[in-house]
């Protein structure tokens, strides 16, 4: 057992001891705030397939979180007013259906980091980091501009949505939901970056000219990675909408993206549970010091330059160190 | 003999209005080892990077096995069999001396995208790997960060990854720089049975190796080619003395 697998598996028992914990001293609070770190967490979780395995510096990654945000907001509020999301060609009802509202976030989240992706991904460096942001900005813009879901004011949703055999509201429940899906995203992200194609993707972002003389394209490599980060990012989305029962054009705000690269980069790039580990501080950090004072995020700021100054891995790298080559 | 492997018919490259490549025209045929030799700045990486697939010719064309792959970017050209090795080691440093081959193996499979199962616990993918690897005398070393691996380590390496792909020809930009004298005198055995397998495009400054292994040697010399042929009338050409061999004796 390398030392990265102790620190891992510490950091899921605090994650599980926490609300275990907050539900037996009667602090609904803190399940919420842990809640939010999974729905987070699981963003970065995303973000950390563009940016750790494929070295892809989106700074948009919040036009995914918007989307699975905005997915779950106009099908729900739909079902809320009983009024159908579409009548022709084909009628189409909202719904309250959590698992299909994953699935359309997921759809939407994967269709939009397809179209953003195969645009950006032609540049690189700094162009890449200022296209992904303009996307970001575009889609925000547009969601402030679009009267029928809120506009600038948001949507209000009044319900949770809901899970068959589960009944949300209750928020240990609701964070059941969301450790699951986390869980689930953080198997596939490993095996992802075990598998064939991790391999290749990961080659790529160090050196895209010998992936080429091996007879692969980098580009559609990156794609693919682009798309399944933007779907999972998408995914958290969604569940951020229904824990705030609120959707609103911040979701698509570059600082929205900032948050979630903040995330990856804390608790450590390319580390499977950085964003884990990054989640979980920021909303701590936020939870302590913005108590004291309302301008934590200097502290943040100066903790986070600390981070990338001295301890390039992250939490994750400080703890662990240099991560480990499977060979 | 039959139709050349691999042939550049008149390919010309200007860089502003630097012609850094005039009329070149070259072949490599079936089992030869051909070394393309000129002094630094004569053009040879320009071409190189033509042939491969990293840049466009102004003029010219390429083919490849009897098909035109003038337009071709680098990933189509090696699926087709080209496979080269740089002259500035371009490895994934970060991984594993192994997981750099199992790169080549993967390429050479034809497709990266298999999302499960590892590919270090790919039985097909790791025999082809290891293969090579010990074809290079590097399986020893197979566990070890690439970044680790000294500058000759580095170019066996690139030589395995070449292997990997099966190629129906090499190119080889300057295998031999930063090995020592039993590295060269290793690699240059090494190459001279690979021949049998595939023909060798041999960029190279280590005259000792070209001389040794070349059966044809092109001269290349401010973008033009001043002479083709076999290694004596390479060495006994009073052009090619005075432009290159001459200055460096």
């Amino acid at each position: 057992m390398t030392r990265e697998t102790v620190v891992n598996a510490a950091l899921t028992l605090g994650l599980l001891i926490v609300p275990m914990w907050a539900l037996m001293a009667d602090e609904p609070f803190i399940i919420t705030l842990a809640t939010r770190v999974a729905i987070l967490a699981l963003a970065g979780v995303g973000l950390n397939i563009a940016l750790g395995l494929g070295g892809l510096v989106s700074l948009g990654h919040a036009a995914f979180f918007g989307l699975g945000g905005y997915a779950m907001g106009i099908l729900a509020s739909h079902a809320q007013s009983y009024t159908p999301l579409i009548t022709w060609p084909v009628g189409i009802e909202g719904t309250t259906s959590m698992p299909l509202i994953w699935l359309v976030a997921v759809l939407a989240a994967g269709l939009g980091a397809l179209v953003i992706g195969a645009l950006s991904l032609r540049t690189s460096g700094v162009y890449f980091i200022m296209i992904t942001l303009a996307f970001g900005q575009m889609l925000y813009y547009f969601a402030i501009s679009w009267p029928a879901y809120g506009g600038e004011d948001g949507l209000s949703i009044y319900l949770r949505n809901g899970f068959p055999g589960l009944n949300t509201l209750v928020p240990i429940q609701f964070l059941a939901l969301c450790y699951g899906l986390l869980a689930i995203a953080l198997i596939l992200s490993a095996r992802l970056a075990a598998s064939p194609f991790g391999l290749a993707l990961n080659a790529a972002r160090q050196s895209a000219a010998r992936v080429q003389a091996v007879g692969l394209s980098p580009y559609r490599l990156r794609l693919v990675a682009f798309v399944i980060s933007g779907m999972i990012t998408g995914l958290a989305g969604a569940l951020f909408a229904d824990l705030n029962r609120f959707v609103s054009p911040t979701m698509f705000s570059w600082q929205t993206s900032g948050e979630i690269m903040v995330f990856v980069i804390l608790g450590g790039v390319g580390r499977l549970f950085g964003p884990v580990a990054g989640a979980a501080v920021f909303i701590i950090l936020e939870h302590v010091l913005g108590g004291i004072s309302d301008y934590w995020h200097i502290y943040l700021g100066a903790l986070l330059l600390l981070i990338v100054l001295f301890a390039r891995g992250g939490l994750i790298g400080l703890l662990a160190g240099k991560a480990a080559h499977h060979g | 003999m039959g139709d050349p492997i691999l042939s550049v018919q008149g390919v010309s490259k200007s860089f502003g209005a630097l012609a850094a490549n005039r009329d070149i025209s070259l072949d490599l045929r079936a089992g030869e080892i051909h070394a393309l030799i000129g002094p630094n700045g004569a053009g040879k990486s320009t071409l190189i990077q033509q042939i491969a697939g990293g840049l466009r010719p102004d003029s010219g064309r390429i083919r490849f096995l009897g098909q035109d792959v003038t337009h071709l970017g680098p990933a189509r050209r090696a699926k087709l069999g080209l496979a080269r090795s740089f002259q500035v080691s371009a490895l994934a440093m970060e991984d594993t001396v192994l997981q750099n081959a199992l790169l080549g193996a993967l390429g050479a499979r034809g497709g990266a995208y298999r999302f499960f199962g590892a590919a270090l616990k790919d039985a097909g993918l790791r025999q082809a790997a290891e293969e090579a690897l010990s074809r290079v005398g590097l399986l020893d070393k197979a566990a070890l960060q690439t970044a680790t691996l000294s500058h000759g380590e580095r170019r066996q390496l690139e030589v395995a990854i070449a292997l990997t792909l099966r190629p129906k020809a090499f190119v080889m930009d300057e295998p031999m720089a930063g090995l020592g004298t039993a590295g060269s005198q290793q690699l240059t055995a090494f190459l001279d049975g690979l021949r049998a397998e595939a023909p060798i495009l041999l960029v190279e400054h280590d005259m000792d190796a070209v001389f040794a292994l070349a059966d044809r040697i092109s001269v290349l010399v401010y973008g033009q080619i001043i002479a083709t042929g076999p290694c004596d009338d390479i060495r006994a050409n009073p052009d090619v003395r005075r432009a290159y061999l001459g200055e460096e004796a």
